[in-house]
């Protein structure tokens, strides 16, 4: 069904069709829409889920393990200053092997207050165990949503699932939206560790020096099982659906020189970027890093690489481009650009293409020369 | 009918009191069934296992534990085994209630009635859980919340806690607590849950009662349960049955209920109302109160008897 929505809305939207159990709901701005349009859902009785109005993102993130322990499907959004409270239980939920699928709507962190788009929020949570997705467009939030539940849900994964959308630039904009009916795209979730009491077993307690890293590296495996669910759930969308997603989406990059990587709103932004340039006969092209985790294969091999991050991991680098830097052995040319809300323009990005200087890091608005 | 004849000897035998008819027909009505098995890691003379299994047995096997960081979760065992015949929950230091919280609306969800049952110590609920408890009672989450008492972080060796008396020393307040404990029962009656009551290991018969009637009630209910601890208090372990009595048998800690807020004093407590036992008694075995300056320890008798003004005026209040 063809409509027009928000990021926030479209999320929602998914959430109603795929009915979790328990929905655990905070208010922090630009995030509370979600959890707005999901009350509407379950006082219209559209959606029938637990809607528990919890005190803290801590207890948002506690309320949905230990629904999910018990074998229910689970959903919470969250941005900025919420996730990090949550941090602690985000970790508890990637390590009790729970399916959550969160929204984090990326906002900056104080202080001072600022509650406009980065993604330093998210990229704080990188290490929990957490698959990391972020989405450009209210479309892409939909069908990201969707799919984000059958991958968390699927027994070889059996890890929670972030799916990241920018503040305001995406949660708040207007745009179109194709809804469709799910069906058994996301089958019923059987969760082989739920609770039984007629079993009893304890989770989650006392693990020796002899056993622990067994548990942590059975986190790892199954986040590299989780590439194949991630590749098959996207083709098995496009096949139902007909809109194709894959770990990054790359935009005349086959014959490109230079590359632009970002993510979110900003590698959509890029495109508008790389036509621009390419009309002055500079080969450009764009990959939008869709997956952060698992990190995929990016393949850069001899070209130039202009990163984009909305971030910054003080004392290293845009944490993108770090990312990159592990993976290619081409000199990236690091832009921090978008931080706190900080407004760039497809202008911008191919100002920073024009200017890109091969292993030197630019602070857009800051570096006076490049 | 008493048909649990051993026991009965057991504890008629017992050189504290003897037992009146009415307390053994409750020990008749205890289950034999054991959900705390044996070989947990507990210390020795423990009453927060103790307590637990009181607690399980009114339960019984359609019960889920939710435990934060804290003694019960090194009690429990080392993975993959457990002690506990029920399945545990472990969840970290400050998120217990709210973790429970959403097990229970998930089994609710389920049409499932299994007891959801936090079983936390005083650092886990007067401190760093406070919040999520505040939270899932003011949600009226339908759960169990109990809180066994130790009166510090007993798991990490004895740091102040906010459940800690005035004058104990811990490890973090070696020359004695300069504040008063933290008053959680107000605090919980502020929300005005259907139910909640105090009680002491010691008392396992009231305890048994109190868990069975805080889960006949649909919603949240609280129990404070005092848990003294030989190696925390520093007494020897054949006493922590004594402390305890002797903690009630001093005022220093005061058994009651509160049904939909009418409060009901316990027996021993009543007791202790008219003729407390001299404080002295209570504190002269514990270590944690050795060279306990009088002052504070009249501004402790003080605080007893203010406790039982306030309590029996609640209580004579129509």
């Amino acid at each position: 069904m063809k409509k027009i929505a928000t990021g926030n809305k479209a999320v929602a939207e998914a959430v109603k069709q795929v009915k979790p159990d328990v929905i655990a709901a905070y208010p922090i701005t630009p995030q509370t829409e979600i959890v707005e349009q999901i009350a509407e859902f379950v006082s219209g009785g559209e959606l029938k889920s637990r809607y528990i109005p919890v005190e803290s993102e801590h207890s948002a993130m506690a309320a949905c393990i230990g629904a999910g322990i018990t074998g229910a499907r689970t959903f919470t959004a969250t941005s900025s200053h919420g996730l990090l409270y949550m941090h602690e239980m985000t970790n508890w939920a990637a390590g009790a092997r729970l399916p959550v699928v969160m929204a984090t709507v990326n906002r900056s962190i104080g202080p001072g207050w600022n509650i406009w788009a980065e993604h330093t929020d998210a990229l704080q949570e990188r290490d929990t165990g957490w698959l990391q997705v972020y989405v450009s467009t209210v479309q892409e939030a939909y069908d990201t949503t969707l799919m984000a539940f059958r991958i968390a849900e699927h027994n070889d994964v059996l890890l929670p699932v972030m799916v990241n959308l920018d503040g305001f630039l995406l949660s708040h904009i207007m745009q179109p939206l194709d809804t469709v009916e799910p069906g058994d795209f996301v089958p019923p979730l059987h969760l082989p560790h739920a609770i039984d009491v007629k079993t009893p077993a304890g989770y989650g307690g006392l693990t020796g020096p002899d056993r622990h890293f067994k548990i942590r590296w059975e986190i790892e495996r199954s986040m590299r099982d989780s590439v194949k669910v991630i590749e098959k759930t996207q083709d098995e969308f496009s096949r139902r659906f007909g809109r194709r997603y894959g770990f990054t989406e790359d935009y005349r990059c086959e014959d490109a020189d230079v590359i632009v990587v970002a993510m979110g709103t900003l590698g959509k932004e890029a495109e508008v970027a790389i036509d621009q340039l390419r009309n002055e006969g500079i080969k450009a092209g764009s990959m939008r890093l869709r997956w952060l985790r698992p990190f995929p294969d990016l393949d850069l091999k001899g070209k130039e690489v202009v990163v984009i991050d909305r971030d910054y991991s003080f004392g290293r680098g845009g944490i993108l481009a770090t990312e990159i830097m592990a993976q290619t052995k081409e000199e990236v040319f690091s832009v921090i650009a978008g931080i706190g809300g900080q407004e760039v323009t497809f202008e911008d990005v191919a100002d920073f293409v024009r200017q890109r200087r091969r292993g030197t890091e630019f602070w857009f608005g800051v570096t006076v020369n490049v | 009918m008493i048909n649990n004849d051993r026991s009965a000897i057991a504890l008629s035998r017992s050189p504290i009191r003897s037992l009146s008819l009415q307390e053994l027909s409750i020990i008749a009505e205890i289950p034999r069934e054991e959900y705390v098995l044996k070989c947990t890691s507990a210390c020795a003379g423990c009453s927060d296992s103790l307590a637990l299994r009181y607690v399980l047995k009114a339960a019984g096997p359609d019960t889920v534990l939710v435990i934060p960081a804290c003694c019960t979760s090194v009690i429990q065992g080392i993975y993959p085994n457990t002690a506990f015949n029920v399945p545990v929950y472990n969840i970290a230091f400050g998120a217990a209630a709210a973790c429970a919280s959403g097990m229970s609306n998930a089994f609710r969800a389920a049409g499932k009635k299994t007891n959801v049952i936090v079983y936390a110590g005083d650092g886990g609920t007067l401190d760093i859980g406070i919040q999520a408890m505040s939270g899932a009672f003011e949600r009226g989450t339908d759960f169990l919340y109990i809180c066994y008492d130790n009166e510090a972080y007993g798991n990490t060796g004895m740091q102040r806690s906010g459940g800690t008396p005035l004058g104990a020393k811990t490890t973090t307040t070696p020359g004695g607590k300069t504040d008063v404990k933290k008053d959680i029962d107000a605090i919980i009656a502020a929300h005005a849950p259907p139910y909640q009551a105090t009680a002491a290991a010691a008392y396992p018969q009231d305890l048994f009662k109190k868990v069975q009637k805080a889960l006949s009630f649909r919603g949240p209910s609280f129990i404070h349960v005092l848990a003294p601890c030989p190696p925390g208090w520093r007494y020897s372990t054949e006493k922590s049955v004594e402390m305890g009595k002797l903690a009630v048998k001093s005022g220093m800690w005061v058994l009651y209920e509160r049904e939909y807020g009418k409060l009901t004093m316990g027996a021993p407590s009543r007791a202790a109302m008219k003729k407390p036992l001299p404080l002295e008694e209570y504190l002269a075995p514990q270590g944690r109160f050795k060279g306990i300056d009088p002052k504070t320890v009249e501004i402790l008798r003080q605080q007893i008897a203010k406790t039982f003004a306030k309590l029996a005026a609640e209580e004579a209040a129509p």
